[in-house]
């Protein structure tokens, strides 16, 4: 019940703290949206590109996450402001599993009606917009929601270098030896992250099944 | 139907044909030197066991594949010298099982060309409806997807869609071979009467022997890449080529037993 009683005593800064959180975490998702996608359909289009950039990703994401923040403290602009170089940061470790999921979406979508498009005249670009992309749709969520929900769980991190999020709790009850205060870290982020998965989950299950209709 | 002339006079008239095409992927010769020709209101059965190289042919009209060697024509021009869009648009394609964009209501399906080829919207509707009595389907499935529609109403959307933006030429690959017996019969029928009216230059893939029978104008028998034997179908049915024989003893087996 402490820990009721420290979440009451200071919402005011758990709440700004959550909206922080939601800021890093969203924005890097977005962001490894609006890369990730686009690569992830460039290698079904250039086929010799696809090893090196999945590659790519996957390296990244393999480098600890400390060691990632720490990296990329040198780079000019973003260097010079936490948030921003942990939106990077987070944005990379999203890369992968948008890419992966949007090359194996176009992929997977069954090649008969990829050839019947191509058959009744489809150029390359409306068989892209309008099969290949709404049929891969459900996959292509679902590495969105995967991405979302390592940059919640990763953005706690993004304390240890300034940025500010739910990850501030952590550290501080870190250095407190006071457990109340992680949790009242903890416990919103992990809310935060299994709500978004929820959420996402529900979109994905509906683009699915319109695929093969409900 | 007018008996269909030989090769002098519907080289002429012919609006798909096959100058002394091959076809070599990877070093393996899938069409070997083949000649053909389909003139407007003509039924051409390529007929010929999987691997003969049916569907390899079909690809070569609509641009999917071009020749290695020869040249495939239509309407007078070569496809490499087509616009591979505006040659498909002008084809119209009936696969197996539909090939029906699934999330895709079966209206849409229809009038996919109509629509990529900026039709407004008006026509549209009134093409959709038009080509649904067509094909026999009843108007209220306009709106279902093609997973709510059995096998044979699904083939009846394919046949739809193909005909939709009113191609001289249509091409089917084994377009009812899916089909239950009675549903298959139905649509071989319904699709000969089709064309009686129509007067498209058809190419129809199958390796039924009764339903190219049923369909042909003109039987081009295929054996590995090859056009064995190429006969209008009152000659294909008395030809004495010993293949021509082993089809009618393949088939006539199941049909005396009955």
């Amino acid at each position: 019940m402490d820990f009721l009683h420290f979440i009451s005593t200071n919402r005011q800064q758990v709440l700004e703290l959550t909206m922080e959180h939601i800021t890093l975490a969203g924005v890097s998702t977005l962001i490894a949206a609006l890369v990730g996608i686009p690569l992830g359909i460039l290698i079904t289009r250039i086929p010799s590109l696809s090893k090196p950039v999945i590659g790519s990703a996957n390296i990244i994401q393999t480098i600890p996450s400390l060691a990632l923040f720490g990296f990329l403290i040198p780079a000019p602009w973003i260097g010079e402001r936490a948030e921003r170089l942990a939106i990077l940061a987070l944005a990379l470790y999203g890369l992968l599993p948008l890419i992966r999921n949007t090359y194996a979406g176009i992929k997977g979508v069954d090649p008969g009606v990829v050839e019947a498009g191509r058959a009744m005249g489809l150029t390359g670009r409306q068989l892209l917009f309008q099969v290949e992309l709404p049929l891969a749709s459900g996959v292509i969520v679902a590495g969105v929601r995967i991405a979302a929900v390592l940059s919640i769980g990763l953005a706690t991190i993004a304390a240890a270098i300034g940025a500010g999020g739910l990850g501030e709790f952590i550290f501080r009850g870190l250095a407190m030896v006071n457990n109340q205060v992680i949790l009242a870290g903890a416990i919103p982020a992990a809310l935060l992250a299994l709500a978004v998965d929820f959420l996402l989950g529900l979109l994905e299950r509906r683009l699915t099944s319109l695929k093969s209709r409900s | 139907m007018p008996a269909t002339p030989i090769s002098p006079a519907a080289l002429n008239g012919a609006v798909i044909e096959f100058d002394r095409v091959f076809f070599i992927l990877n070093g393996r010769t899938l069409l070997e030197k083949l000649t053909l020709s389909v003139s407007k209101g003509e039924t051409l059965v390529l007929l010929g066991r999987s691997g003969s190289g049916k569907t390899t042919s079909l690809k070569l009209i609509n641009g999917l594949l071009t020749p290695t060697e020869g040249e495939v024509r239509v309407s007078g021009l070569s496809t490499k010298s087509w616009d591979p869009i505006r040659l498909r648009r002008s084809i119209g394609y009936v696969i197996q099982d539909g090939g029906l964009f699934p999330h895709f209501t079966v209206e849409r399906n229809i009038a996919l060309v109509p629509r990529i080829e900026g039709w407004d919207r008006r026509r549209i509707e009134a093409r959709v409806r038009e080509l649904l009595v067509l094909v026999g389907l009843d108007a209220d499935l306009a709106s279902r997807y093609p997973s709510e529609l059995s096998g044979g109403q699904r083939q009846r959307v394919g046949v739809a869609r193909a005909l939709a933006a009113g191609p001289p030429i249509l091409i089917l690959d084994e377009a009812f071979s899916a089909l239950d017996p009675i549903t298959r019969s139905e649509m071989q029928k319904e699709f000969r009467s089709l064309q009686q009216r129509m007067r498209k230059a058809v190419v129809f893939v199958t390796h039924d022997l009764r339903e190219a029978l049923l369909l042909a104008d003109r039987i081009a028998l295929m054996e590995e890449g090859r056009v064995v034997v190429n006969l209008p179908v009152a000659e294909f049915k008395v030809s004495q080529h010993p293949l021509v024989r082993a089809y009618r003893e393949a088939f006539a087996g199941p049909e005396e037993a009955r």
